[in-house]
C-alpha cells in the first residue's frame, strides 16, 4: 500500500454547466492516509496535468470533512461516494473521479443538487407549527420509535443514494430515496404526524414513490447507513392506505 | 398539486402482475402438465378449460386485456430504468436488470406464443391438443425457445412476486424481504419444473 511515491487521478472534468466534460490525468505525491480531498487540495496547490502542462485547478465540493454535511459526494472508481471519506490507500489506482451524473453539473466535480430540495418540498419534508404563541410541549415520542426515527434523521441530502438509483435518471421522474425516507422521519414524528396525510399524497403524485424499482443500490450506498429499503417499503404501505382512505373516505386520511 | 395518475398506473401494473396474471400462469403450467400423464389426460384438461363458460370474455378480462396493460407498461419502465450492474454489482440490483430483461423476453415469447396456439386455432388452422404442442416443440430450435420463454417468464412471476410484497408494502423489514427473496427462489423453481417437465414431455415424449 505505502509502495507509490505518487497518485494518480484521472478527473472528468467540464469548464461550465453547458460546455462537453473531458477527462484530464493528475499525478500527485503520495502521503499517508491520504484521502481523495487531500489529493484534490494537492492538485489546486500545484495544478499541472501528467502532461507537464499547467491547467486550471479542479474545482469541488467540499464542508465538514467527516461525512456529515453531504457536500464532497463523487464518483469514485464508478462508486458514488463521499470524496472525504475515501482513503487513498483502501482504491484501486489511478483514481477515477467523475461528478455525479443525476445531477446537473456545475463546474468539474460540483454538481447542482436542487433537485433534493425540491423533493423535500413536494413531501413537505417539515413540521409546520404555528410560532404565534407558546403551544407548551409537543406530545411526547416512543423511545423505540425515537430510536430509529434519529437514524433516518441522519440523512445528509448527499446524493448519492439518488446516484447509484437506475431509476433516478433523465428518462424517469422518480424522486429517489433520499424525500421517501424523510417523508417518513417526519411521518413518524408526533406533532408531524398530524400532516402525515398531506406527505403521502406529495408522494403519490406524478413523479413520486412509484419510481421505485426495488434495486435496493440506495440501501447498500448510503454513507449514513439508513434504511431506505424499509423506508421505502413503509411508505408503499402508508400510501396505499392513503389511497383507499381517499377513495372509500375516511376520518382519518389527515 | 400535480397529478397521481401515475401511481394508480404503477400500483394497477403491479396488482395485475399477479391477479390475474400471475394466477392465470401458474393455473396454465399446471393443466399443461397433466401433458406428462398421456396425451388423453392432456387432451381432457386442455378441452376442459377451452369449454368454460364465457370462455372468450374469460380470456379477455382475464388473460388479454391485463397481460397486454402489463406488457405495455412493463416495456415502457424497462427502457426509462439504467443498468448500473458493473459498478453496482449488489444482488438486488441484479434482479432489478433481470426483471425487465426477463419481462421483455417474455413478452416476446408471448406474443409468439398466443399467435401460435390461440390465434391459429381461433382462425381455424389448428385445434388445442396434444399433437399440437408436439408439433410446435418437436423443432429443436422452438423446443430452446420455449424452454428459455418459460423460464424466463416464471423468473419474472416470482421475483415480480418480491417486488409485488414491496410495492404493496407487505414486507417493510429487512428480515422480511430476505425470507420472501428465498420463498421466491423456492416458487421460481417449482413452477420453472412444471412448465420444463410439461416441455421435455411435448417434445422428446418422456
Amino acid at each position: 500500500m505505502a509502495e507509490h511515491s505518487t497518485v494518480t487521478f484521472i478527473i472528468t472534468r467540464q469548464d461550465d454547466p453547458s460546455s462537453d466534460p473531458y477527462e484530464e490525468t493528475f499525478n500527485i505525491p503520495y502521503r499517508q492516509n491520504m484521502n481523495v480531498i487531500s489529493g484534490l487540495m494537492e492538485i489546486q496547490k500545484n495544478p499541472v496535468n501528467a502532461n507537464g502542462e499547467k491547467t486550471t485547478p479542479v474545482m469541488w465540493d467540499m464542508n465538514c470533512l467527516e461525512e456529515v454535511c453531504g457536500a464532497c459526494s463523487m464518483v469514485i472508481n464508478g462508486t458514488a461516494r463521499q470524496s472525504c471519506a475515501a482513503l487513498v490507500d483502501t482504491l484501486e489506482q489511478p483514481i477515477r473521479l467523475e461528478p455525479m451524473s443525476t445531477f446537473p453539473v456545475v463546474r468539474d466535480l460540483i454538481v447542482d443538487r436542487e433537485r433534493m430540495f425540491d423533493a423535500l418540498k413536494q413531501v413537505k419534508a417539515w413540521i409546520p407549527i404555528d410560532g404565534t404563541h407558546d403551544l407548551g410541549p409537543g406530545p411526547r415520542m416512543p423511545e423505540k420509535k425515537r430510536q430509529w426515527a434519529y437514524e433516518l434523521s441522519k440523512c445528509m441530502s448527499c446524493g448519492v443514494c439518488l446516484e447509484a438509483c437506475p431509476n433516478v435518471n433523465d428518462k424517469s421522474n422518480f424522486i429517489g430515496p433520499a424525500a421517501i425516507s424523510q417523508a417518513r422521519l417526519f411521518n413518524a414524528h408526533p406533532t408531524g404526524e398530524m400532516n402525515a396525510g398531506d406527505r403521502l399524497e406529495g408522494l403519490m403524485e406524478d413523479g413520486g414513490i412509484s419510481g421505485c424499482g426495488n434495486s435496493q443500490n440506495c440501501v447498500q450506498v448510503c454513507p449514513k447507513g439508513i434504511p431506505l429499503t424499509t423506508s421505502i417499503a413503509a411508505m408503499n404501505r402508508a400510501t396505499n392506505i392513503q389511497a383507499f382512505k381517499n377513495f372509500f373516505g375516511s376520518d382519518n386520511a389527515h | 398539486m400535480a397529478g397521481q395518475r401515475e401511481y394508480y398506473y404503477r400500483r394497477l401494473h403491479s396488482l395485475l402482475g399477479v391477479v390475474p396474471i400471475g394466477i392465470f400462469l401458474v393455473q396454465h403450467l399446471v393443466v399443461n402438465h397433466f401433458a406428462v400423464y398421456g396425451e388423453e389426460s392432456f387432451n381432457t384438461a386442455a378441452g376442459f378449460m377451452g369449454n368454460l363458460p364465457f370462455v372468450l370474455l374469460l380470456e379477455i378480462f382475464i388473460i388479454y386485456l391485463p397481460i397486454l396493460y402489463h406488457a405495455i407498461l412493463g416495456v415502457y419502465i424497462a427502457l426509462t430504468a439504467n443498468y448500473s450492474v458493473k459498478n453496482y454489482g449488489y444482488f438486488r440490483n441484479w434482479m432489478f436488470a433481470l426483471q425487465r430483461i426477463t419481462g421483455i423476453i417474455t413478452f416476446v415469447f408471448i406474443v409468439w406464443h398466443v399467435w401460435e396456439t390461440r390465434v391459429q386455432v381461433g382462425l381455424g388452422n389448428a385445434d388445442v391438443d396434444y399433437s399440437l404442442m408436439e408439433g410446435i416443440l418437436s423443432s429443436p430450435f422452438m423446443f430452446w425457445f420455449y424452454l428459455i420463454g418459460i423460464v424466463s417468464t416464471v423468473f419474472h412471476f416470482a421475483n415480480g412476486l418480491w417486488s409485488f410484497c414491496v410495492s404493496w408494502g407487505i414486507t417493510q423489514s429487512a428480515k422480511s424481504q430476505r425470507v420472501l427473496t428465498y420463498i421466491t427462489i423456492f416458487v421460481f423453481l417449482a413452477v420453472s419444473y412444471l412448465g420444463v417437465r410439461t416441455i421435455i414431455q411435448f417434445a422428446f415424449g418422456v
